[in-house]
């Protein structure tokens, strides 16, 4: 005995893609490209590499002094390396890589994140070093 | 009629989806990083599953069937901290494409790119509170286009199995 119940979910077909699916797509990659241009507009060189580990503070180095800096946590490591006017992670010992393969960062609110270490490497300016006020 | 029986079928069902997603996790899991500078970037496979569960069966089972998953995944793959990270980000999706089913004003690719990119900024947000570094937040944009891209993937995926595999040809009671 099979009971079909036309609005139950059971039988519930899918629509087809929708106008409305269109302008929801369309309205976030709008949202997307404007945050993005307001990104690169807004940017400013930093002079200064602002390191944390755990939310607490680690270090500050000047981005314009070549520098090499061993950062660890545990037994977790991430070598740091400032030159020429640009901040990157060379070596680390996070199974994923992902900070020593992003590319290199001088402008302020540019940062370089290693979840597995907690380590947060971020470029700021002097005059500016409190982060913005939503944080 | 909800007897019994329909509902142990249902049970095993939401069994054998949820162990489909878990497929689904570890084969993603197994994938050469897209883009391997910006993390958090995936196609989003088990939300086939869970997309094709939130229309067949509902919104409970749909949730049953992503928590299981999240579970046992981070059991077998991951740690607490990749947990925090997998239930934000499938609480606020599972939020909202329940919310955009129910409001019945998109396809499953609409429901699908709004749960993708709702699944990034639960990400993005328990980032930044974990790490204390709102700057991460910059990642969402880049994590917005993927989001949308694989959403709309996964939605078109999601909708084919929608309507090639009705639910009532599982349980004929």
């Amino acid at each position: 005995m099979k009971k079909v119940n036309k609005s139950s979910p059971d039988t519930q077909g899918v629509r087809r893609t929708t106008r409305n699916d269109i302008i929801l797509i369309a309205a976030l990659l709008t949202l997307i490209l404007l945050s993005a241009l307001a990104v690169l507009l807004f940017r400013t060189e930093g002079d200064t590499v602002i390191v944390s580990v755990d939310g607490n503070n680690y270090g500050e180095y000047p981005l314009n002094t070549d520098a090499e800096i061993e950062i660890k946590n545990g037994d977790g490591y991430n070598v740091l390396v400032i030159k020429d006017g640009e901040a990157y992670v060379r070596d680390a010992s996070c199974p994923d890589g992902i900070c020593s393969s992003h590319r290199p960062i001088r402008y302020n609110g540019q940062s370089i994140v290693c979840l597995p270490n907690k380590v947060v490497i971020e470029i700021r300016s002097q005059d500016q070093k409190q982060p913005d006020i939503i944080a | 009629m909800k007897n019994s029986h329909t509902r142990t079928k249902k049970v095993a069902f939401v069994g054998v989806c949820a162990s489909l997603a878990l497929l689904l996790s570890y084969v993603e899991f197994l994938l050469p990083p897209i883009f391997a500078a910006v993390p958090g970037i995936k196609i989003g496979l088990p939300n086939v599953v869970i997309l094709y569960v939130l229309y067949s069966l509902g919104a409970k089972h749909a949730i049953a069937v992503s928590f299981i998953r999240i579970f046992i995944s981070a059991m077998l793959f991951g740690n607490a901290m990749t947990l925090a990270y997998s239930v934000a980000g499938a609480v606020l999706s599972l939020l909202v494409m329940i919310i955009l089913k129910k409001i019945d004003k998109f396809s499953a690719v609409g429901v699908s790119v709004a749960g993708g990119v709702s699944h990034n900024l639960g990400q993005i947000l328990v980032a930044v509170l974990l790490l204390d570094t709102p700057q991460i937040g910059y990642y969402m944009i880049v994590l917005a286009v993927t989001g949308t891209v694989s959403g709309i993937l996964v939605g078109l995926c999601g909708a084919i199995l929608i309507n090639r595999l009705p639910i009532n040809k599982f349980f004929r009671t």
